[in-house]
C-alpha cells in the first residue's frame, strides 16, 4: 500500500480539536503522523516510497460520514450497485456510508450482511450495513441482532416500513441495546399516510394531491420516545432518521433535556427546500418524508445551528430515469445526495447561515461516527484510519446530474452553486477519489 | 422582566427560492386556469361567441383534417363528447384512446403513449387522467399543446371557463348582478331553440358587453357547497374566478374541505354553515360527492343531506335569485334534490351547452398558437 504525504494544506479535525495548517502522513490505511507543514520528511520519517498531494491553499479534514444512504443492493442493481453508490460517495467526500436494509430481499441476515461487505461488491469506500429490525421488515419477527452484529451490521431499523406495534419496538429497543446496537426509527405513522405523496397543507390542497400530515412524523416520534423512557435502561439509543418537521425536533430536544439517548438526522434537502420545489409536479422533489412548510423548513435550520441536530444524512435514494417520468402520485420517493451534502453543507450552513466550518464538518463526519460508534472514524488522530477528504473551501462550482458517478440521476439539486470542490478522497490510505480537473 | 425589552431576535435568514416554473412549454396547452391572463380570457370568450355563431361550412375549414387525440384515463360523459364535438365542429380528425381499451392497461407508460400518438401525427392531445398533474408529465414528454381536461383531484381549466361563460351570461352589465330569468329562455326542451335563444341574445348584446376586466365579477359572491377535497372543478373555479373580481365562497364538512383550502388563493373563504353562505351568494355550484376518490373517508350521507343539500325550501328561503350551477354528473337526491335540478334557477344544461363553445375556442387556440410559434422560428 502507498504512503501518503499530505502537504502545506490546513486540517480541521472537531474531534480531536486541530484547526491548524499540518502536514499528515497516512501509512498502512491509518493515520501515522501529524506535524507542522514542512516537518515529515521524504526519505526521512516517510521513507523513500511515499506519494505526495500538495494541499496548499486547501481544506484536510475527516472524511466524511453518511449513516444514511440506499446503495440498492442485493436486488436492485438497475437503480444503483455498491460500486457506483460509493463511488459517489467518494467524488462526494464521504469515506464511509451506512447502508439502509430496504434491498431485496431485505438485509435482515447475516448472509446478506456479509455479501454486502464482500470484496467483490468493489466498495469505493468503507460500507456499513444496517440490518432490518424485524424479519422482512415487516414489524412482526424480531431478528437475531447479535449475529446481525457479528456479520457487521452498525444499527438496526426497519426504514420505510416503519415499527408502528408499541410492543414489538419496545422489544427492539431492548434487544438492541443488550448488544449494543442503536435503533434508527423512519418516523411515519403509515396509517395516517395512506396515498400521499407530499406534505399535507395548502400546497397539496392547491396541487390537488393526498398529504402526509406532520404528525405523522411527530406522533411516531413522540411514541418512541415514550418508549425510550418506560425502558430506563441507559443503553438504549434510538435514532430518529431524517427528521422534517419541527414538532418531531421539539421532541427529540426535550428528550435529550430529560438525559434520554436520543439522535437525530437531518438531510440537506430538509434545511434547503420546501414543499414549494415541487413546483408542477417535480418528481425528483419527491421523497419520504416529503419537503415541509417554509416555517419546518427553517425548524430544521435552527436546530442544526443550536446543536440539537447529530448529524447531516443525505438519505441517499437512486431511482432510474424511467420510474421517475411518471405521474407524480406513481412516481417512487427518494434523491440521490451523497455528491451534493458538501457543496450544500458550505454553501448554505457555513457561508450563508455562518456555522463555523469545523461545526459543519463535525456533523459530516465526527457525529456520525460517534452517533453510529464508529471506532477510528470520523477523527484524524494518529492511528485512526485513514479516511481523509482535501477540498477547496472557497471554490464555486455547479452540480451537473449528468455528470454523476452514480447510476442516478434524480436531485432536485441539478445546476445548483456548490461551495468547496472535492479534491482527493482517500479511503484507507487509497486514492478513492481525485478531482480531474484539479486548478 | 422589564416590559418594553425586545423579544429575543428571530434569525432572519436567507433561503434557496424555488425555481420559476417552465411550464406550458407549449403556446397552444391550456394545463391550468393560470396558464390564462385575462387578456387571453377575454379572448377565448370572444372566441366561443364568433365559432358558435360562425356559418358550419366556414367553420370545419378551420382546423380541416388536423388530427386530434382524446386519452381518456377516466369515464367522461360531458367533457369527452364536448371536446370531440368541438373538434370536429371545427374540421378536425379526432381519435379516442381511452385506458381501457389500448395498451395503457398493457402497462404502457403515460410518456409513451404521449409519445406514440406523437408518432401517429397527433398535434394535439386532450387528455383527461386519474393522477393530478399527469398533464404536466404529458406536456414535458410530447412537448405538444395538451389540453388538460380534469386531472385527478387537481384542475379542469375548460370547465372553469364553460361555467365563467355562464355565470356572464346571467350578469347583468349596467347593475353588475346576476340574472336568473336570462337563462329560463333556453332551458326548455327543443335542443333547437337551446343553441339559438342565448347565442341570439349575446349577439344582439355583444356591443354593449363588458370586456373582461379584473372587476367584471364585483359584487358576485359563487358559493361552492360540497366534495371540495376531491374536486378540480372547484380548484380552477376558485383559481379563476376571484381573478375576475368575484368572492368565493367554499362549503362543506371538514372532512371534504379542509381549513387550508381558503389558502388557496386571495378571495376565497370558508364557511361552513350553508345557509348562512346561501344567503350571501348569487351563484351557488354544486358538487357531487366523489364516492371513487374518498380512499376510505366515511361520509355519513343521512347527516351531509341534512346540512348541506341543496333543497327547493332552502332555496326558496336563502337564495331565492341565485342562479343554480352544477359541473355535472349530478346525483339526484344528494347533493341536489331532482326539484332544483330541473326548477328555473337550475342553468345545468346550460353549462354544458357552453362547453361546446368554449372548447371549440380552446382547441382552435391549441393549434394555431403552435402555428404562430412555428411561424416566429
Amino acid at each position: 500500500m502507498t504512503t501518503l504525504l499530505i502537504r502545506n494544506g490546513h486540517l480541521i479535525d472537531p474531534a480531536a480539536g486541530v484547526d491548524a495548517p499540518k502536514d499528515i502522513l497516512l501509512k498502512d490505511g491509518r493515520v501515522a503522523e501529524i506535524a507542522s507543514p514542512g516537518k515529515i520528511k521524504v526519505n526521512g520519517n516517510a521513507g523513500p516510497d511515499v506519494q505526495i498531494l500538495d494541499a496548499t491553499g486547501l481544506t484536510v479534514a475527516p472524511g466524511l460520514i453518511d449513516i444514511h444512504v440506499h446503495l440498492r443492493e442485493p436486488g436492485q442493481a438497475h437503480k444503483e450497485t455498491i460500486a457506483t453508490g460509493t463511488a459517489a460517495a467518494a467524488a462526494g467526500g464521504f469515506t464511509a456510508v451506512a447502508a439502509m436494509p430496504n434491498t431485496n430481499p431485505v438485509n435482515d441476515s447475516p448472509e446478506i450482511t456479509r455479501w454486502m461487505l464482500a470484496p467483490e461488491r468493489g466498495a469505493a469506500v468503507r460500507v456499513y450495513p444496517i440490518g432490518a429490525a424485524t424479519r422482512g421488515s415487516k414489524g412482526e419477527q424480531i431478528n437475531d441482532f447479535a449475529a446481525l452484529k457479528a456479520a457487521g451490521a452498525v444499527a438496526v431499523t426497519d426504514d420505510g416500513h416503519p415499527i408502528l406495534k408499541d410492543n414489538i419496538m419496545r422489544e427492539t429497543l431492548a434487544a438492541a441495546a443488550r448488544v449494543g446496537l442503536s435503533v434508527i426509527q423512519h418516523a411515519e405513522d403509515t396509517r395516517m399516510t395512506q396515498g400521499a405523496s407530499m406534505n399535507a397543507g395548502p400546497m397539496a390542497f392547491k396541487l390537488g394531491l393526498r398529504g402526509m400530515p406532520a404528525e405523522a412524523e411527530s406522533g411516531l416520534v413522540e411514541r418512541d420516545i415514550r418508549l425510550v423512557t418506560e425502558l430506563k435502561d441507559a443503553r438504549v439509543h434510538l435514532h430518529v432518521a431524517h427528521t422534517s418537521t419541527a414538532a418531531a425536533v421539539a421532541a427529540v430536544r426535550k428528550a435529550r433535556r430529560n438525559g434520554l439517548r436520543v439522535t437525530c438526522e437531518v438531510a440537506p434537502h430538509h434545511f434547503l427546500l420546501t414543499e414549494e420545489h415541487v413546483g408542477q409536479y417535480n418528481t425528483n422533489a419527491k421523497m419520504n418524508p416529503p419537503l415541509r412548510s417554509a416555517a419546518d423548513r427553517d425548524a430544521m435550520i435552527e436546530a442544526i445551528l443550536d446543536g440539537v441536530v447529530d448529524a447531516i444524512a443525505t438519505d441517499h435514494a437512486p431511482h432510474a430515469t424511467h420510474e421517475k417520468e411518471v405521474e407524480f402520485e406513481n412516481a417512487p420517493n427518494g434523491i440521490t445526495g451523497l455528491e451534493t451534502a458538501l457543496g450544500l453543507c458550505l454553501r448554505w450552513l457555513h457561508k450563508e447561515w455562518k456555522l463555523p466550518l469545523g461545526r459543519v464538518l463535525g456533523l459530516l463526519s465526527a457525529q456520525p461516527a460517534a452517533l453510529l460508534g464508529l471506532k477510528g472514524r470520523g477523527t484524524l488522530a494518529v492511528g485512526s484510519f485513514a479516511d481523509v477528504v482535501v477540498f477547496d473551501p472557497k471554490a464555486e462550482w455547479t452540480y451537473h446530474a449528468r455528470e454523476t458517478r452514480s447510476k442516478a440521476h434524480n436531485t432536485p439539486f441539478d445546476g445548483w452553486t456548490m461551495q468547496g470542490k472535492v479534491r482527493w478522497t482517500i479511503s484507507e490510505g487509497r486514492i478513492a477519489y481525485a478531482a480531474t480537473t484539479p486548478q | 422582566m422589564n416590559a418594553t425589552a425586545p423579544p429575543p431576535a428571530r434569525r432572519q435568514i436567507q433561503t434557496p427560492q424555488p425555481p420559476a416554473t417552465p411550464f406550458p412549454y407549449n403556446p397552444g396547452s391550456l394545463l391550468s386556469v393560470m396558464d390564462l391572463d385575462l387578456p387571453s380570457i377575454g379572448h377565448l370568450l370572444a372566441r366561443a361567441t364568433a365559432l358558435e355563431n360562425q356559418d358550419l361550412l366556414t367553420r370545419d375549414r378551420i382546423l380541416l383534417k388536423r388530427r386530434i387525440a382524446l386519452l381518456f384515463y377516466e369515464s367522461s360523459t360531458r367533457t369527452r363528447t364536448s371536446f370531440e364535438l368541438a373538434a370536429k365542429s371545427l374540421g378536425a380528425d379526432t381519435t379516442l384512446v381511452s385506458s381501457l381499451s389500448s395498451s395503457i392497461e398493457k402497462g404502457e407508460t403515460l410518456k409513451d403513449t404521449g409519445l406514440t400518438l406523437r408518432a401517429l401525427g397527433a398535434e394535439a392531445i386532450i387528455i383527461r387522467h386519474n393522477s393530478s398533474g399527469a398533464p404536466w408529465l404529458l406536456e414535458q414528454e410530447t412537448r405538444l399543446p395538451i389540453l388538460n381536461a380534469g386531472d385527478g383531484m387537481h384542475e379542469h381549466p375548460t370547465q372553469a371557463l364553460l361555467d365563467l361563460r355562464t355565470i356572464l351570461n346571467h350578469l347583468d352589465p349596467a347593475s353588475k348582478t346576476i340574472v336568473v330569468e336570462r337563462a329560463a329562455e333556453g332551458s326548455q326542451s327543443d335542443p333547437r331553440s337551446q343553441t339559438v335563444i342565448p347565442s341570439e341574445a349575446r349577439a344582439a348584446s355583444a356591443v354593449e358587453e363588458p370586456a373582461v376586466s379584473s372587476s367584471i365579477l364585483s359584487g358576485v359572491t359563487v358559493t361552492i357547497t360540497g366534495d371540495i377535497l376531491h374536486s378540480r372543478v372547484a380548484r380552477s373555479n376558485m383559481l379563476l374566478l376571484p381573478r375576475l373580481g368575484a368572492r368565493v365562497i367554499l362549503c362543506g364538512p371538514t372532512q371534504l374541505l379542509p381549513d387550508s383550502a381558503a389558502n388557496a388563493g386571495p378571495g376565497i373563504t370558508v364557511e361552513r354553515d350553508f345557509e348562512s353562505a346561501l344567503r350571501q351568494s348569487q351563484v351557488v355550484m354544486m358538487l357531487r360527492i366523489q364516492a371513487e376518490r374518498l380512499a376510505g373517508l366515511q361520509i355519513d350521507l343521512a347527516q351531509y343531506k341534512d346540512a348541506y343539500q341543496l333543497t327547493g325550501q332552502r332555496l326558496a328561503n336563502h337564495a331565492p335569485k341565485a342562479l343554480v350551477m352544477h359541473p355535472g354528473p349530478i346525483i339526484r337526491g344528494l347533493e341536489l334534490t331532482a326539484g332544483v335540478a330541473d326548477g328555473p334557477q337550475s342553468a345545468i344544461l346550460e353549462q354544458v351547452r357552453h362547453g361546446v363553445a368554449i372548447r371549440m375556442a380552446v382547441v382552435e387556440r391549441a393549434l394555431t398558437a403552435q402555428a404562430k410559434k412555428e411561424g416566429r422560428a
